[in-house]
């Protein structure tokens, strides 16, 4: 048994790094709005959400019109990035800024805010799919170009969408990069995160950069919302809870306030609830079943951050975003 | 010559208007979540059957009324539904819960004031087996089922290697561990018995699949997670061959599974409609009335509102034409002896049915209804 065990220990990898992909772009929303505003906003679990629910109607309504699989998934990421952006904004408008001019200094107002903005767009999104479709449960459509296996060495096989995920995952990592390191708007960005007032005094209109970083942290998390519903094919209103405040223990892994952190944060905690999830049942013949793969996780988080509480790439006092 | 016409006319308004006593039968189902399109099919069964005997009842002197109840396939939502029910004194008998672990702790409530529930398909064996007298069921037990699917897979299917997975309710551990028993006692190696209540992210149970290869893979638990697993493991490359009990029964299995949904197997409770010789007119009635065919469980909620309905007639017969009280429709209900849609209907002592089918159903298409490739008609095990 142990040779098997053995043998599997690459695939494992391979499916932790997916769901970790997952976890890092849904962590960058969180880990963003944290270094500008030190805030969390837990209610981007439901802009992921959200997210996975715009793509599920493009699947829907135009899924008939394009042929091609790959065209038809950009397609619903493209839309997904869109709505789950614009949401992000919208909450930001309608939620915190209002908070925000009013002086409130106390962090939990927003954090509440947050929480009943989470369960009431949990329950709006079931209200409005029950009345559209009918539907609790939505399903991505199965394709089998997408879903076509390539056997790869070690015993490893690996989907055609499953290279989509992890393609799409590098693509908007080194994009985000790119636009933080290297545009204006990334310069004001961290501008705003390290100091909002001195940045206005330097021309930067703090309220609109706050915008526009939950703009990219939303439209992150839509994306991230389609490729989970890529991967793991079914989604519900209720389905952002988990991996949203995974994600969020993603961020915290990795260092909140910075991007870096992040995607590390997401991919370690990816691969840790994998191995966790399928070797403890191995290791105590099936005593501590699956259900303890979140459990395996968090000890290790709490471990960690008993000894590093700063994260993995956190620093003490340094550059925030 | 005008006091009589006045009087007569007086008389025959009073007739007219007066409706008589109300009488209600609820139903309690999943209307809304997760199993919310099973739940619909099964209160429409019970409505189907309400709303035919009220002329009946008419002429009886009461007015009958159906009322549906949600409980969203949750224990606690479950309780406060039956709490209701319990609190309305019209409700003379409840036709449902369909998951046994909604059904165990509703039945409790329901049992302080002896109010008849006649479940359409809970098949749980500690449902009857705790002996409430007003509790009985139309549909058959785990204990057999369990067993009748263990027998399928080693003997039929010649499964050698088995992996067993639950979704850890009453009823799918409870099934589960039936199936690994009777297995096991066949001579197969079951090599896990793992639970989750996992519902999208499956991977780590198909992780371990690979590690020991089964030849069969069988689920306990309900359609919703079923098919996710079924899809997920066809994906990544597991071709074991899939089993499950009858929870699996619901069109929105092969909904969710699509293609996955080729070639897997489920032991059932309720066979298909058009097995059953009686159910043709009911299938015609059906699609007239609500514009859709009828589910296998709808055929069974179906009989379990005749049941509680023929109870509650003979416990109005009994009481010289007035309406009867909650225990004595519950004593009426466990002597009914009918011909229902789905074949004869009489209950054992503990309110088991006293002959009931099994089925074991193929998905030769991504289509519902699959095909029936075995039928075993078995009494209930006696304690």
């Amino acid at each position: 048994m142990s040779d098997a065990l053995l043998e599997l220990l690459p695939s494992v990898l391979l499916e932790g790094l997916l769901l970790g992909c997952v976890y890092a772009m849904i962590a960058l929303g969180y880990t963003m709005v944290y270094g500008v505003l030190g805030l969390i906003n837990f209610a981007h679990s439901e802009v992921f959400m959200i997210g996975a629910v715009a793509g599920v109607e493009v699947y829907r309504y135009l899924g008939p019109h394009i042929g091609n699989p790959y065209a038809l998934a950009l397609t619903a990421l493209v839309v997904a990035a869109g709505v789950s952006g614009l949401l992000a904004m919208a909450i930001e408008r309608m939620a915190y800024r209002p908070l925000r001019a009013r002086g409130s200094t106390n962090r939990l107002v927003p954090l509440i805010t947050a929480i009943g903005l989470s369960f009431f767009l949990q329950d709006f999104t079931r209200l409005i799919e029950g009345l559209w479709h009918g539907e609790f449960y939505m399903n991505y459509p199965a394709n089998e170009q997408m879903e076509a296996l390539h056997e790869l060495p070690l015993g490893m096989a690996i989907q055609n969408k499953s290279i989509l995920v992890i393609g799409v995952t590098i693509v908007m990592m080194l994009a985000l990069d790119y636009l933080v390191r290297k545009t204006k708007l990334g310069k004001a960005i961290r501008a705003v995160a390290q100091d909002a007032s001195t940045a206005s005094l330097m021309g930067i209109n703090p309220d609109r950069i706050i915008a526009r970083t939950f703009l990219i942290g939303g439209a992150l998390g839509g994306v991230a919302g389609v490729l989970f519903g890529l991967l793991y094919s079914q989604i519900n209103p209720f389905v952002g809870f988990i991996p949203g405040i995974k994600a969020f223990t993603a961020a915290v892994l990795g260092g909140i306030g910075n991007i870096y952190g992040a995607m590390l944060g997401g991919l370690v905690l990816g691969t840790l609830e994998t191995l966790g999830g399928t070797y403890l049942f191995f290791m105590t013949d099936g005593a501590i079943g699956n259900e303890y793969k979140d459990i395996f996780a968090f000890i290790i988080l709490v471990l960690l951050l008993l000894f590093r509480p700063q994260g993995l790439l956190g620093k003490t006092q340094g550059e925030k975003v | 010559m005008n006091k009589i016409l006045v009087c007569s006319a007086g008389i025959i308004l009073t007739a007219f208007f007066a409706r008589g006593e109300v009488i209600k039968v609820a139903s309690g189902s999943m209307l809304s979540g997760p199993q919310a399109n099973l739940g619909e099919m099964i209160k429409l069964g019970s409505q189907l059957a309400v709303e035919e005997a009220r002329p009946h009842f008419e002429e009886l002197g009461f007015d009958l009324q159906f009322s549906p109840q949600d409980d969203q396939a949750q224990p606690d939502v479950g309780v406060a539904v039956a709490r209701r029910i319990i609190n309305d004194k019209e409700v003379l008998a409840v036709a449902g819960h369909f998951n046994s672990g909604v059904t165990i702790p509703t039945s409790e409530v329901y049992h302080e004031d002896d109010l008849a529930m006649i479940s359409p398909g809970s098949t749980n064996p500690r449902v009857t087996d705790r002996g409430l007298d007003n509790v009985t069921r139309v549909c058959g037990r785990d204990d057999v089922q369990g067993p009748v699917g263990a027998e399928f897979a080693v003997n039929d299917l010649k499964a050698k290697r088995i992996f067993v997975i639950h979704d850890k309710t009453a009823y799918g551990q409870g099934i589960a561990q039936a199936f690994r028993d009777k297995a096991k006692e066949l001579g197969a190696n079951v090599v896990a018995f793992a639970g989750t209540e996992e519902k999208t992210n499956l991977q780590p149970m198909i992780l371990q699949m690979r590690a020991y290869k089964p030849d069969l893979v069988y689920f306990g638990g309900m359609y919703d997670q079923g098919a996710v697993l079924l899809k997920q493991m066809r994906e990544r490359g597991i071709k074991a061959t899939f089993l499950g009990p009858d929870g699996l029964e619901s069109s929105s299995f092969v909904d969710i599974a699509q293609q996955a949904a080729v070639g897997a197997y489920y032991t059932t409770v309720a066979g298909p409609a058009e097995k059953y010789p009686a159910a043709k007119q009911f299938i015609e009635r059906f699609t007239a009335r609500f514009g859709r065919a009828p589910e296998a469980f709808s055929l069974y909620a179906y009989d379990a509102a005749q049941v509680a309905l023929l109870a509650i007639e003979h416990a109005i017969e009994e009481n010289n034409g007035q309406k009867p009280t909650r225990k004595q429709v519950s004593e009426a209900a466990r002597n009914v002896q009918m011909e229902g849609v789905t074949g004869a209907i009489s209950f054992n002592e503990n309110g088991d049915r006293a002959q009931s089918d099994y089925w074991i159903i193929h998905y030769t298409e991504a289509k519902y209804p699959g095909v029936a490739v075995k039928s075993i008609s078995a009494q209930p095990p006696s304690k």
